[in-house]
């Protein structure tokens, strides 16, 4: 048993997974980072009071690239062993504001890809040296097909998406195991108030339930809820002809 | 700011639905910018919604979520002393501390209730004759108050506002996290004594060995008349102890995860009605023999929570539950035996119908439970007669110097309720003193004229 390293653990649904894979035995130590780790507190301690297992907190900044390197040393002399690690952070800017604003657009460029790119590959080489552990990482449905209500956004998940396709192809050889998640519209802060209620909305313990799963049956790729998997099969096979001139 | 979902709410018994701006926030700071936005006119705060009435309900302004409010932040073995954000749920506690031995010191009939809510309505259960309400068990807990200041209230701190708060149904302000104290318990499993009552005076007989047990309930037919009026089964028992288990348990203090069906959709208004009742409940009734068994705790204490959604039973329109309680010292049998014969009459009740003695007032000042005897029973609503039917009630409640639990309630007049509960204006000076300009109000207290 070792630790799990959580990058960006005041998302909704990196609370909700955490507290899955503590609730399953299977790691004894948790180090969830942020880049503001005073909201962590109290997931810390009912984290630690409920399931029994040591919670720490560490201040991450994914877009000090420059610090990963000694961020990521740091984790791991700290922990002995790591046992995967989770990238759970994102942003989300609005689409036609991001259509005028580079800085907007930027943001989720650096966020969402450059970040991710710098920590998993120091994350990688870890792995592969320790040959075992498992990298998660979750991207969107958005990044399987352009559409103009969130091109900016979903490019940087399908960069994403890609990069952890060819990780997963390169550490299988060491048996460390890459699991992309993606998600659907979750019902968490960002869509609260926001996105109509309907069904399609999923609720992030369900999500969180996917992906403690995924972990365990190391499963490639997880679409969570299921549907969208059929929902974006779909969407990927109409033909651009067509899909241009929709509104999906 | 602060995002809202503008929607059609309802507590447990689906009557009144009430539209107002639901709120989720997760973050303290969050809560705090909702409620210095005036997005909204004022605001109640909303857990898992099984109050059954208009408690959390606040037509056309604020209701906030709690359930995003839900870690525990503090455990201590050696006391039991839990502290934890008043949106953690009964059955989490149960899930989490029912394994390593601690339970619940007091749960109403359904786990699936908040911390918050449990204060907010100083919730009893039925053990209330010999340990009283939730709040008994209440250290202390933070309150945010309308000027935004978070205030710790107990017996010691504001303990003026800590009495305006227990059973305060949210109106002094929103309770963040509390500290309370969990018992010990051995196993998972209840040692219980049925015994069957043939009536009422059977049953008030019975009643008098209450003390010898710690939990004491009472299933009553409401329906039956004449001689059978007040028929009834009771249920008494206590923490089974690791001596009292069969060998075959291997894990005394593992809750039993049960199947859990689902209702699926409301059921036609005709399902319920006299005739099926009546067939149920005489069934029900001679269904039990007078024995002692060994039962799993959540069939003791939470048997509905079997069934997801069981309000749908009673159809579309909703039901009323009507709980009251009739003082000791008031000739409490002749009350109930008067309001059963009222009901029979009406042919009105349903199958759910509880009895069972209550301990002393708490001091509480809205707090529900005095020394007596409490009757709890859903009315599905078919007609409008039910209104007056249920004022009718109401007066007979007062005759006896009683009251009925505002949890439960949803069409109480304001001048019986001011009747039933004289430290109202207690309630109201403290109430106007910590929030002078009704910050916190809800659809409940505007009709009880708690609040603007």
């Amino acid at each position: 048993m070792g630790s799990i390293l959580v990058l960006g653990a005041n998302a909704t649904i990196a609370q909700a997974t955490v507290r899955k894979l503590a609730a399953n035995g299977k790691h004894n130590q948790f180090i969830l980072t942020s880049r503001d780790t005073s909201q962590l507190e109290v997931l810390k301690s009912d984290i630690e009071i409920r399931h029994q297992v040591d919670v720490s907190l560490k201040q991450f900044d994914a877009l000090d690239f420059e610090s990963h390197q000694v961020f990521f040393d740091e984790v791991v002399q700290e922990a002995g062993t790591l046992d995967g690690v989770l990238l759970m952070y994102g942003a989300m800017e609005d689409q036609k504001q991001a259509e005028h604003s580079f800085a907007l657009a930027r943001t989720m460029i650096d966020v969402n890809y450059t970040s991710a790119v710098s920590i998993l590959n120091i994350a990688a080489n870890y792995f592969e040296a320790q040959r075992s552990g498992f990298i998660c990482a979750v991207s969107s449905v958005a990044g399987d097909r352009g559409r103009k209500s969130n091109y900016i956004y979903g490019s940087t998940k399908a960069g994403l998406s890609v990069y952890l396709q060819g990780l997963r192809n390169r550490l299988h050889e060491s048996g460390v195991h890459v699991l992309t998640i993606k998600p659907g519209m979750v019902d968490t802060k960002m869509t609260y108030g926001v996105v109509e209620p309907t069904p399609l909305l999923a609720d992030p313990d369900k999500v969180a339930q996917d992906i403690e799963a995924g972990i365990v049956k190391r499963r490639e790729v997880v679409y969570t809820p299921w549907f969208w998997l059929i929902i974006m099969t779909i969407i990927k096979l109409l033909p651009e002809k067509i899909f241009k001139r929709t509104d999906i | 700011m602060a995002k809202s979902i503008w929607k059609k709410i309802a507590g447990w018994g689906n009557f009144p639905v009430e539209p107002g701006y639901v709120y989720r926030p997760e973050q303290m700071s969050e809560l705090s910018e909702i409620l210095r936005s005036h997005d909204a006119p004022n605001y109640i705060a909303y857990g898992l919604g099984r109050s059954y009435g208009d408690t959390p309900l606040n037509k056309d302004a604020g209701v906030i979520r709690t359930d995003r409010f839900n870690h525990m932040l503090g455990f201590d073995e050696a006391t039991g002393l839990l502290t934890c954000e008043a949106g953690v749920t009964f059955k989490e506690i149960i899930d989490v501390f029912l394994p390593r031995g601690y339970y619940l010191p007091v749960t109403p009939g359904t786990k699936l209730v908040t911390v918050g809510g449990a204060i907010a309505n100083d919730i009893h259960g039925k053990n209330h004759h010999v340990d009283g309400t939730f709040s008994e068990f209440v250290q202390t807990f933070d309150l945010l108050t309308a000027s935004g200041e978070v205030i710790p209230c107990s017996r010691e701190m504001n303990a003026d506002v800590f009495w305006a708060t227990i059973g305060g149904i949210g109106l002094t302000g929103f309770i963040l996290r509390a500290t309370f104290r969990l018992i010990r318990v051995e196993t998972a499993y209840m040692n219980v004594s049925y015994e069957k009552a043939e009536n009422l005076d059977q049953a008030f007989d019975k009643f008098a060995a209450d003390a010898d047990y710690k939990y004491s309930v009472a299933w009553i037919d409401c329906l039956a008349s004449g001689d059978s009026l007040g028929r009834s089964v009771l249920m008494r028992g206590d923490h089974a102890r690791l001596g009292d288990l069969p060998a075959t348990v291997k894990e005394p203090l593992q809750p039993a995860n049960k199947f859990k069906v689902k209702m699926p959709v409301h059921a036609p208004g005709i399902a319920l009605n006299y005739w099926s009742i009546s067939a149920f409940n005489k069934f029900y009734y001679a269904s039990y023999k007078n024995e002692t068994k060994l039962v799993e705790q959540s069939s003791f204490f939470h048997p509905l929570d079997a069934i997801k959604d069981w309000n749908k039973l009673y159809g579309k329109k909703g039901f009323v539950q009507y709980q009251a309680v009739f003082p000791k010292d008031n000739n409490p049998k002749e009350g109930l035996r008067r309001m059963l014969t009222m009901l029979s009459d009406a042919r009105r009740s349903s199958f759910l119908a509880v009895l069972k003695s209550s301990g002393p007032w708490n001091g509480g000042l809205l707090s529900f439970p005095v020394e007596g005897y409490t009757l709890a029973l859903d009315i599905p609503i078919k007609d409008d007669g039910l209104f007056p039917f249920l004022r009718e009630l109401d007066q007979l409640v007062l005759e006896y110097g009683g009251r009925v639990y505002l949890a439960k309630d949803s069409t109480l007049e304001r001048a019986t309720f001011q009747e039933m509960y004289p430290t109202w204006e207690q309630f109201k000076e403290i109430k106007d003193n910590v929030d002078p300009e009704h910050l916190f109000s809800s659809s409940m207290s505007r009709r009880l004229g708690l609040t603007r």
